[in-house]
């Protein structure tokens, strides 16, 4: 892979603790926008971006952020933010220094460096608090305050562990808005997220990880056509169920057809959504069911994982 | 001018000015660990370590009155003993084990060493940023309790004591008192932060470097050099009438010049911290693991 000054490259990376895996043979290369890492815990999430911000080196391989890697830790790190998801501060540190002291260091003037923290602290609400210790802050707004210390310098890769964990509703909305603000930027933002309907909505593109691997990387619709091999979810609200049930049972492309709970609806797994289309359209002109909606259940994150790895990518 | 502008106008001054750069970073770095590091409860150990003499000296300027000049003579090879024998052997090194190694090792326990790895800070700033915020501290430290000591030792004897300090040898012994404790935290305070940067737990190889600051003696004269105290003793003013086993922290085999002792010992400083600029490039922030 070359080196390239838009693009974020792993190039088949690698990561050993000792004989424990952390990820193995990792190659992607990530355009500006929002991309999310998707896997459960353990699965490399946070270890790729320790390693993609230099605080932990690859055992093989190399990572390229714009062309800079975080051994030219002047330049990169004038392009690169980065929220850990480490819920710990200096000793004793207010919220306007945790903010403006890192600035100073990358070599703002007093000015420069009040007028950047400033405007961090609003852009993360955290305004109001700013001259508040950091130990007597909330979760949420300890997370806020972290966010607000990774985009004060106007980063032009702003890397998210986590970064919803512990907000509010409101303030993860004002977050999200947040993100894909920087991203249109012309950004990078990368999110590694358990909260998968929002990743899902804010993605322009997805990395799923399992054990250490990156099991499928690009756009939601090209992942989905990654797994076609695997049946495709339909979920069919009607008015019997059960009749709609055994219909498509008798089809050879239907895996599995399941009654769920409220009794008016059927989850379809088809390897062959067309024919299956086919046999509703036979089904609702016999008139033996009638059907009141029909909708894929598989086009988002979750799903698309559930077919990779086997679990729902909820929190382990 | 817009936040972008002064982002962009940083940005091409320092690709421009990196020496200044890296200066102001170490004043900063400086600054935040001598705050972060001085006067914090976790350091009261550190400030017994300093003050137990002074306190000794305190009782004994109220209990004892003896003020003949051959209490002088004395009370000068006490003063000695305790700034060779207690603050170069124990106080300074202990301190400095404790102050040095959680320069780094300390923001690994306290999960906080990342927020020094993510901004745009050579590695080797960040080192030296911290060996002088270290340095700064234990010789502030040390000095003032040495200057206690003197000054409780000498004015304790009225006129004999005035007249020694101030006519006397006494101000420049305490010249030399200042340099011996500013070398030792300089020269300790190198090892223990490379030592940080080698092992997780620097206890143990610490205490094996107290055994071989202690025995250094009885080895070859090129081996003495790569030891702290075999500097600082050739610059002690006093030389302490030390006899029997004790004799091997005060005796010079091969004597040197003070001009040679302190490029030494600053050679040997520099050749470490060099070293811990290495060690630091190896040095992964994996919390789980300490």
């Amino acid at each position: 892979m070359t080196l390239d000054a838009r693009h974020i490259v792993f190039d088949n990376v690698s990561k050993f603790y000792g004989e424990v895996l952390g990820v193995n043979k990792v190659n992607f290369s990530l355009e500006p926008g929002i991309t999310s890492l998707v896997g459960p815990n353990g699965s490399g999430k946070t270890t790729l971006m320790n390693l993609l911000t230099g605080l932990i080196k690859p055992s093989h391989g190399a990572i390229y952020v714009l062309g800079l890697t975080p051994q030219q830790p002047v330049e990169f790190f004038r392009q690169v933010g980065y929220c850990t998801q480490f819920d710990s501060f200096p000793p004793g540190t207010n919220g306007y220094d945790f903010i403006y002291w890192p600035l100073r260091l990358h070599g703002f003037g007093h000015n420069q460096a009040r007028k950047l923290t400033n405007e961090a602290l609003e852009r993360a609400g955290m305004a109001p608090v700013a001259q508040r210790k950091v130990a007597g802050y909330s979760k949420g707004m300890r997370q806020r305050i972290r966010l607000a210390q990774a985009i004060a310098h106007h980063p032009s890769v702003l890397v998210l562990d986590e970064p919803l964990n512990g907000l509010d509703p409101m303030a993860r909305a004002e977050s999200i808005a947040l993100f894909e603000a920087i991203a249109k930027q012309g950004m990078h933002v990368i999110i590694s997220s358990h909260i998968l309907e929002e990743v899902d909505r804010i993605s322009d593109c997805v990395v799923l990880m399992s054990s250490g691997y990156v099991v499928a990387e690009g756009q939601i619709k090209e992942v989905r056509r990654e797994v076609r091999d695997h049946p495709m979810q339909i979920l069919v609200r009607c008015s019997n169920a059960a009749k709609l049930a055994s219909a498509a049972f008798e089809l050879d492309h239907v895996v599995e057809a399941k009654i769920l709970a409220d009794g008016q609806s059927v989850l379809v797994r088809t390897r062959d959504a067309e024919q299956f289309s086919l046999l509703l359209n036979k089904i609702v002109s016999s008139g033996l069911v009638e059907v009141d909606a029909v909708a894929p259940a598989d086009d988002d994150v979750n799903s698309i994982y559930q077919y990779l790895i086997g679990s729902d990518g909820g929190p382990a | 001018m817009s936040i972008q502008e002064s982002v962009a106008r940083a940005q091409s001054t320092l690709k421009e000015q990196p020496w200044r750069l890296f200066a102001s970073q170490i004043s900063i770095l400086v600054r935040n660990e001598v705050r972060r590091n001085l006067f914090t409860r976790r350091r009261i150990w550190v400030y017994l370590l300093a003050l137990i003499p002074v306190i000794i000296i305190l009782i004994h300027y109220f209990l004892d009155k003896n003020t003949s000049a051959s209490q002088l003579e004395e009370d000068s090879f006490v003063l000695a003993g305790i700034v060779q024998l207690y603050y170069l052997r124990l106080g300074i090194f202990f301190a400095c084990m404790g102050i040095f190694t959680w320069l780094f090792r300390g923001e690994m326990v306290e999960r906080t060493l990342h927020y020094q790895f993510l901004v745009p800070v050579r590695k080797e700033v960040l080192v030296v940023g911290k060996f002088l915020a270290g340095a700064i501290i234990s010789i502030a430290l040390f000095e003032t309790a040495v200057l206690a000591c003197f000054f409780l030792t000498y004015s304790r004897l009225g006129s004999t004591g005035r007249s020694y300090v101030f006519d006397g040898p006494g101000l420049s012994q305490l010249g030399s008192y200042f340099l011996v404790t500013a070398l030792a935290c300089v020269g300790f305070g190198a090892m223990f932060l490379a030592l940080s940067l080698l092992f997780k737990n620097p206890i143990v190889p610490g205490a094996m470097l107290m055994g071989w600051e202690a025995v250094s003696p009885i080895f070859p004269a090129w081996a003495q050099r790569l030891s702290v105290t075999f500097y600082l003793k050739h610059l002690c003013p006093v030389k302490l009438p030390v006899d029997g086993p004790m004799a091997i922290f005060t005796i010079v085999a091969e004597p040197v010049s003070p001009f040679i002792a302190i490029f030494g010992l600053l050679c040997l400083t520099v050749a470490i911290l060099v070293l811990s600029c290495f060690l630091i490039h190896r040095l992964e922030v994996t919390y789980t693991a300490e």
